[in-house]
């Protein structure tokens, strides 16, 4: 940890101006985008371009209000990118919700709605930053969230609660609400994970033999990783989604590696996943027709199931090219659920190569700045919630962008921020929100500055939380 | 734990990295491969809503796009549709045939030779509009030809092309039944698909172009490449004696073939102009045997047969003469039975080689290709595919043809103070169906204008009228005299 000390030497600065400089230029691109969209379209400004604007404006102001009073030294690029992100999406959307009024689809105010759902996004994004002043008091929670993120995952298999939607079975409909438990799951599920590696990391790492040149772990400490692997198989099997099974099972696994700093782990967990995948190959259907449809979406196109929605997105981004055919020329509605899991493809038909380049850009930003926080936390917990929140991010989006453009087999996830889907969108926000906080604890003025407790920082600060 | 977070992160910008190389891949490597697709529609409707260039026959637009109020932007419209369909062909959503098929390039402005065109519009923003084909097509003779078609007795199936000896241009190209281009380039697809599948499922094969898709044994009209073949070989010419009779009994078998008419042809020695006037079955029967199969076929195959020459027009049938027939066989042949089958196009080419000193020409449909402003960006220019016999043997051919129409079987298709050359034919087929009447002509026999083919294939006719060329005759002196008239 001797570069913990050389970073906290660094000057500490807050960088609100800059955040609020890229802030107005996320606000351009989701404002302008929406502009486009009815110039595109309809070719003409929108009529309640002023009105939105000002609502979008109003909550990334917001946002920004609160993040300089409770978190001032919170990372500067986090917000606009999520701000940039978020826009874009509500203009994507709004593009499709023309296009579906006019084949007269009932579903078409998805844009609207989606609006509603970022709203509630950004009032939790405040309350987390409000109420949670210190995200280190989550560790007490650690168990309680982790049963609650099981029970989440659960949900959806239980009859009466769980409602199949598309062939998937990750929702559940409670008071008439439908609602995607997973999203909530994985941010709880992060906590967990991190609390309890943070207490028992040692024991995990010093433990057991090597073989070869790879250090093994013990055989008793293997217990949570084979209960994780055991809920990631039953997603796997019983909704059949090998998505968010690789999901949970590699952030668990990232997490382990990251806390025991033993590739042990990876490897293990890796040739678990690995026979678990296979066993499912070989058992269920619908992975082994995933998988086909991957290698040859061109011999399924007609099938059904058949690979027509992952084969009409690839003509669609084809025939986008590099700078896309311009909002309202290109036939996104020809790609089922364009509006949720495909909404990259209409971004590659409408906004060309380049766009998806800015947006694949923007994730890996977002990324690069979780583990930045990672690395500059200056408490256990914090780096690894902060990993494990950037690993899922990481992950989730190349699942789902590497599906939708026939990288790796197509499963069903949202893309954050861009997709149609209040449980994901707001759970993102209070991902950012927990994000900031973590940075603004890492970037601030340590209060206490010792000598004697920087030489030891990293297991000084899990001594601090211990003793909460 | 710094270390591990790292790694982490060099994993990560692994997994970007990946999907950025993926993306770049797709959608500009692979972009120009996925637009091939046929089962791209992105790509078809694309093509769809442009303002697609027009077909021009003279100065009229057979086919071009009006504005549509629906998503499609623009309707294809034909003007004659039924008259004109063998030839434009349809353009649906789902296929195109016709020349809306092989000219699509240019009429949806993708060709190479409107680069200029599609820059201006690139830099001006104008919508791209298609180019326009200027067919071959003469109007009146065109006309002549449906009008004939049409007024068939009965539900008659015939086809008809007229070509110009000199150059191979298809003056006119009809076929019956045939269907309305209006209706399946129609945006209403549910209504589209039903038709499309009751035209398949019709017995009568609309959809098909009879006048180059259809191979039928041209009987009599074969007799044209049989004496070709046998003056070709050095050892006869118009005024030679060949035999007649009343029969022909084939090599190596019992049977014995008879003239149409039951007679002589006139004596056991004729002339082979007398033969030709008659359309003696003994005479040619004879000289197929007497020449082989080997010569008979490199004269047929001169003239363009076990090939396909039209290159602007999809669904070509091969027209047959086999080069393995026994001795029996390649007898028949000579009277344009056994297996030798024959498209009314290849009959033309036949009638239009022996009109141009022996010269066959590639025919063509499409004239030039013009920009959506109308100025000419390309023009056919006329081929020479092969040189079939030699000028003596056109003249001497021509001799026995105008003698045909003079005082022979094919005076129907006299024209006053014209001289026509022409034969006729009759194909038998099973004793149940009506036999196959052919007409070939062309004319002025010394400066040959316009050469035509004629097929009806079915028709209510009683069996004795066909021979003679009574429904084949009037049709090809109407388009005769269309072209030759101005």
């Amino acid at each position: 940890m001797s570069q913990t000390g050389t970073l906290m030497g660094f000057v500490h600065r807050r960088r609100r101006g800059a955040e609020l400089f890229l802030l107005l230029l996320a606000l351009a691109v989701g404002i302008g985008a929406y502009a486009a969209v009815g110039l595109g379209v309809e070719g003409e400004v929108p009529a309640d371009l002023v009105g939105y604007g000002g609502w979008l404006t109003a909550l990334i102001v917001a946002a920004h209000v609160t993040v300089r009073l409770v978190a001032p030294y919170a990372d500067p690029v986090l917000l606009p990118l999520v701000a940039a992100l978020n826009g874009l999406g509500l203009a994507v959307l709004r593009r499709l919700d023309l296009t579906y009024e006019a084949n007269g689809l009932d579903q078409h105010t998805f844009a609207r709605q989606q609006l509603t759902w970022m709203t509630l996004g950004v009032v939790l994004f405040v309350a987390t930053l409000v109420f949670l002043r210190d995200h280190r008091s989550l560790q007490r929670l650690t168990y309680t969230s982790g049963l609650a993120g099981i029970v989440l995952l659960v949900l959806p298999f239980l009859p009466g609660i769980g409602v199949p939607i598309n062939g998937a079975n990750i929702w559940i409909r409670v008071a008439g609400f439908s609602f995607q438990p997973g999203e909530v799951a994985k941010v709880l599920l992060v906590i967990a994970f991190s609390g309890y590696l943070v207490l028992h990391r040692d024991a995990l790492a010093l433990a057991g033999r090597r073989v070869v040149f790879v250090d093994l772990p013990r055989g008793r400490d293997l217990g949570p990783i084979l209960a994780m692997f055991g809920v990631s198989m039953l997603i796997l099997v019983k909704q059949n989604d090998l998505g968010s099974s690789l999901l949970f099972f590699g952030l668990f696994l990232v997490m382990l590696y990251v806390a025991t700093e033993r590739p042990g782990w990876l490897v293990v967990g890796g040739l678990l996943f690995a026979a678990g995948a296979l066993a499912a190959y070989s058992f269920v259907g619908n992975v082994q027709n995933r998988f086909n449809f991957w290698l040859h979406p061109m011999d399924y196109y007609d099938a059904s199931p058949g690979s027509g929605q992952l084969v009409e997105a690839l003509f669609g981004m084809g025939w986008g090219g590099l700078i896309g055919r311009g909002f309202g020329n290109g036939f996104p509605e020809r790609v089922p659920f364009a509006y949720s899991d495909f909404i990259l493809s209409t971004v590659g038909e409408e906004l060309g190569l380049a766009a998806v380049m800015a947006i694949v850009l923007c994730y890996g930003l977002i990324v690069e700045r979780a583990l930045r926080i990672a690395l500059i936390s200056r408490d256990g917990f914090g780096k690894l919630m902060a990993v494990g929140l950037g690993a899922i991010f990481a992950l989730q989006v190349f699942v789902v962008i590497g599906g939708v453009t026939g990288l790796i087999p197509l499963t069903g996830l949202t893309t954050p921020f861009l997709s149609y889907g209040g449980s994901s969108l707001v759970a993102n926000w209070v991902v950012i929100a927990l994000l900031l906080r973590i940075s603004d604890q890492a970037r601030r003025p340590a209060p206490r500055l010792d000598p004697v407790d920087e030489s030891a920082a990293d297991s000084e600060s899990t001594q601090v939380v211990k003793l909460r | 734990m710094n270390k591990p977070i790292r790694v982490v992160s060099v994993f990560c910008l692994l997994l970007f990295l990946a999907l950025l190389v993926n993306a770049t891949y797709l959608m500009y490597v692979r972009s120009g491969d996925l637009s091939q697709d046929p089962r791209n529609r992105r790509v078809i409707t694309a093509a769809y809503s442009r303002e697609r260039g027009a077909i021009l026959v003279g100065k009229e637009a057979i086919a071009r796009s009006v504005p549509s109020d629906d998503q499609y932007k623009f309707q294809r419209t034909y003007s004659q549709p039924f008259k004109y369909a063998p030839i434009t062909g349809y353009f649906a959503f789902f296929s195109q045939t016709g020349v809306e098929r092989s000219q699509n390039s240019v009429l949806a402005g993708d060709d190479s030779r409107l680069f200029v065109t599609r820059l201006v519009d690139l830099l001006s923003n104008t919508d791209p509009k298609g180019g326009n084909v200027q067919l071959t097509v003469n109007a009146a003779a065109q006309d002549a030809a449906w009008e004939g078609l049409e007024n068939l007795p009965g539900d008659a199936q015939g086809a008809v092309v007229a070509l110009e000896p000199s150059t191979g241009r298809v003056l006119a190209m009809a076929s019956t039944p045939t269907f309305d281009p209006n209706n399946l380039a129609s945006h209403d697809f549910g209504a589209v698909a039903d038709l499309s599948k009751k035209l398949n499922a019709d017995e009568s094969q609309p959809l098909i172009n009879r006048a180059i898709g259809t191979t039928l044994p041209p009987g009599s009209t074969f007799k044209l490449v049989t004496a070709a073949a046998a003056i070709e070989s050095g050892n006869y010419d118009a005024d030679s004696m060949v035999p007649g009779g009343f029969g022909f009994k084939l090599p190596q078998s019992s049977t014995t073939i008879r003239n149409h008419d039951g007679g002589n042809c006139g004596g056991r020695r004729i002339t082979m102009t007398q033969a030709m006037q008659v359309s003696c079955n003994v005479t040619f029967l004879s000289l197929a045997n007497e020449l082989g199969n080997d010569a008979m076929a490199e004269q047929a195959e001169k003239f363009g047969f076990n090939a396909t020459s039209l290159e602007d027009l999809g669904g070509q049938a091969t027209s047959l003469y086999p080069r393995d027939m026994d001795a029996p066989q390649t007898a028949m042949s000579g009277i344009g039975q056994a297996s030798v089958t024959a498209t009314p196009l290849q009959m033309a080419m036949v009638a239009a080689a022996i009109a141009n000193d022996g010269d066959v020409m590639r025919p063509y449909v499409v004239d030039e290709v013009r920009a959506p402003n109308l100025s000419v960006l390309d023009k056919t220019d006329p081929q020479s595919i092969s040189k079939a016999i030699s000028s003596t043997t056109a003249e001497e051919l021509t001799k026995m043809l105008v003698a045909t129409v003079d005082t022979g079987t094919a005076t129907p298709a006299q024209i006053p103070g014209v001289e026509v050359a022409g034969k006729t034919g009759t194909a038998q087929s099973t004793a149940d169906r009506p036999p196959y009447a052919w007409f070939v002509s062309f004319a002025p026999a010394d400066d040959p204008k316009v050469a035509v083919a004629v097929l009806v294939q079915s028709s209510d006719t009683a069996r004795e009228e066909i021979a003679g060329g009574l429904l084949g005759g009037p049709i090809a002196k109407a388009i005769m005299e269309a072209v030759i008239a101005p």
